[in-house]
């Protein structure tokens, strides 16, 4: 398998190679014995180079987020190798850690429950910079407030609580919390969902103007497909723990290849009725099944209108064409 | 002109600790049989409390404070009015975001379905356990009558509004209200439900209330729109019109705001800056003015009035008066 070829060498941030992470089943009685397990993420590979958005879409319980927490090394892993900056950190202890984690840092879908409501604003901003020992309390003082102006809050806000803020504004405080120690690359994980759409709008133009400025990586997890194509450079699609396609942001929309991609972007309504109008109706049917008990073959084959011969027996493999989409389905066989 | 439900300058008033606040504010709009209608905005605009209000649902700390609600030519709001329980139990039919919510956990979904079956219908146990598997398989439950004894907790989030829709059709509503009902749903279920709605009220020639915060779902299901700002209807009109040319800065700026799936490349989108008015500080004049890019004096004096044109969209904005 030629999964490493994407963008192999200078340009890649973080490599992820055949990562697999399978949570144990306890069963009842009265020692409790492993009687299966979930594969939430099975034989997931892909590359972020500097600077680009990477993002992984899919619905709820596809993995997305077990991937991130994987990445981050938050979550242990299964199998599989995860490369930060050349360097195979899936071991590395704590110590060993603690220069990458200043480098990868997160935001997460909900401001209220990561900001602790005891803290001031300017603590929480400046909680990164202590932890890791930066400057004084005059340098973190300054850059607090340049950090603040940074993310469009005002400077005096510091010296508020959290649930003094709105929604969106609590947003902009996790991400001033996420850029104080200039990471190279920032985990998205449904970052924008629990925004309303005109602060939602603010948020994302935010983050893309960060990357401008700063360089930053995203790797960008959402289950909305229009925010997927408004900020992705290149993206993944998730079904039950595989990623079935990946590729640049306009092969991928304009040309999806896998039926799964395919039903997905026919589900999404475009706010657009003329378009609407013209589609036909909806394909899916059925709704996914359970990662403990993933069907055997193509995962996606019980719900998939074009399933023929080997799909039911024989599990697709991702097969590249060019050097960055890929699609694991039957129908397009790897070229001899 | 015979409409369904005609809503003429509703408001709804909440007794809170900060005072009254005034979550409807003058929303008038109206609705014929078959028709669906969307409500749009971002939360705390007032959609669901809108909603709640058609069904006398406002609970102790609100009230309606004025206007009329007309359904099939009949006041509902006057106290008193004796039929408002029978038109609310038959006639128009409510299906929530959390379907969990509606559903009584310690009971089986046959049971639950069958009951207001043997109240409204009169029907036996058996009959009525009969009807409620053949309304399980009008929605598309996939084994239908074998699933009658199942607990909602075996259900999916899926499955679980397919059975809200199922006991909503039981009495063939006039019309039903539909408040986010695909939110908390995966996009290809959300789009399974939609088109089952879609079916029934089309076969029913229910009227169709759509509340919903998302803008594709508005474009593909509702002939008619109103968008709603700080308790206000601020611009409402035909689908097709309102996204061809939208009028009030808010209704614009909200599309501006949305990515499209049929978007161009990495573009930055349009913004409205800042954030929705406190309603129990709103400002005297328009709601929006202190986002809008247009405000000028005049729209500081006093909250605009609803023109309607030909076309009959209607608009509160002094910008276009
Ligand atoms: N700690 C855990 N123990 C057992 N199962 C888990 C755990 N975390 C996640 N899962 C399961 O793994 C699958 C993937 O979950 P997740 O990565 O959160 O999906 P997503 O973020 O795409 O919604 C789901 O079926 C979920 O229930
Ligand atoms: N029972 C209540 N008591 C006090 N205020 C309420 C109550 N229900 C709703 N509100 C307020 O009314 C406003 C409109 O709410 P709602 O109709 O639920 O908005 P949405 O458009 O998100 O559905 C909000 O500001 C909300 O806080
Ligand atoms: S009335 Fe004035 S302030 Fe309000 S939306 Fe129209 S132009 Fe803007
Ligand atoms: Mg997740
Ligand atoms: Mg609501």
């Amino acid at each position: 398998m030629n999964l490493q070829r994407p963008g192999q060498g200078d340009g890649d941030l973080l490599r992820v190679e055949d990562l697999s992470v399978h949570f144990p089943v306890m069963g009842g009685g009265l020692l409790p014995r492993r009687i299966g397990s979930v594969q939430a993420v099975d034989g997931v590979s892909f590359s972020i180079r500097r600077g680009e958005t990477f993002s992984i879409v899919g619905e709820s319980g596809c993995g997305k987020s077990t991937t991130a927490m994987a990445v981050l090394r938050m979550q242990a892993v299964t199998s599989g190798r995860i490369w930060f900056d050349g360097q195979d950190i899936t071991t590395w202890g704590p110590d060993a850690m603690r220069p990458v984690r200043r480098r990868i840092q997160t935001i997460f879908q909900d401001p209220y429950a990561s900001l602790n409501p005891r803290m001031k604003v300017g603590a929480i901003i400046a909680e990164p910079l202590e932890v890791h020992r930066v400057g004084d309390a005059d340098a973190r003082h300054r850059r607090t407030a340049d950090l603040m102006k940074l993310v469009g809050l005002l400077p005096d806000m510091a010296e508020r609580y959290p649930h003094e803020f709105s929604g969106g504004q609590r947003q902009r405080i996790s991400i001033a919390r996420a850029l104080a120690l200039e990471p190279d690359l920032v985990v998205c994980d449904e970052a924008v969902s629990a925004l309303d759409v005109s602060i939602q709008a603010q948020i994302l133009n935010l983050l893309m103007e960060l990357q401008e400025r700063l360089g930053l990586a995203y790797l960008f997890i959402s289950h909305d497909l229009s925010v997927v194509r408004h900020i992705s450079d290149r993206i993944a699609v998730m079904y039950l723990g595989r990623i079935v396609e990946t590729g640049r942001r306009d092969e991928l929309f304009s040309a999806p290849r896998h039926p799964y991609t395919q039903a997905l972007l026919a589900s999404a309504p475009s706010a657009d009725p003329a378009l609407e109008a013209a589609r036909s109706s909806v394909a899916l049917a059925g709704e996914p099944p359970s990662p403990r008990n993933p069907p055997p073959g193509c995962r996606f084959h019980p719900r998939c209108p074009a399933a023929f011969g080997p799909c039911s027996s024989r599990s697709p493999s991702l097969v590249f064409e060019g050097d960055s989409a890929a699609v694991a389905c039957h129908l397009f066989p790897p070229q001899a | 002109m015979t409409s369904l439900l005609d809503v003429q300058d509703l408001s709804v008033v909440f007794r809170t600790e900060r005072g009254a606040l005034t979550a409807v504010n003058s929303v008038s709009f109206d609705l014929a049989a078959g028709e669906t209608l969307a409500i749009v905005g971002e939360s705390g605009s007032g959609k669901s409390v809108t909603a709640l209000s058609l069904l006398g649902l406002l609970g102790e700390a609100g009230r309606i404070a004025g206007g009329s609600i007309r359904f099939d030519g009949e006041d509902i709001t006057r106290p008193g009015a004796g039929r408002l329980r029978e038109i609310r139990g038959n006639q128009i039919a409510m299906i929530f975001q959390e379907p969990m919510s509606s559903l009584n956990p310690v009971l089986t979904i046959g049971e639950q379905v069958a009951e207001p079956l043997r109240l409204h219908k009169g029907l036996g146990r058996a009959e009525a356990m009969a009807a409620a598997g053949d309304l399980l398989e009008r929605v598309a439950i996939p084994d239908a009558r074998a699933r009658l004894a199942d607990y909602p907790h075996h259900f999916s989030g899926g499955m679980r509004q397919r059975v809200m829709i199922a006991m909503a059709l039981a009495c063939q509503p006039k019309l039903i209200i539909a408040d986010e009902p695909t939110t908390a749903l995966d996009v290809t279920v959300q789009a399974q439900i939609l088109e089952l709605l879609k079916s029934l009220t089309r076969d029913l020639n229910s009227a169709m209330i759509l509340i919903t915060h998302d803008l594709g779902v508005v474009a593909r299901y509702a002939d008619r729109v109103a968008v709603m700002y700080a308790g206000r209807i601020i611009e409402s009109a035909p689908a097709r019109d309102l996204f061809a040319a939208p009028r009030h800065p808010y209704t614009i700026g909200l599309m501006g705001s949305t990515p499209r799936l049929a978007s161009g490349p990495k573009a930055r989108l349009a913004t409205i800056p800042g954030q929705p008015p406190d309603l129990a500080a709103l400002p005297s004049g328009c709601a929006f003015a202190p986002r809008c890019p247009h405000a000028r004096e005049l729209c500081l004096s006093a909250p605009p009035p609803v023109e309607t044109d030909a076309g009959g969209r209607r608009l509160a904005c002094y910008g276009h008066g």
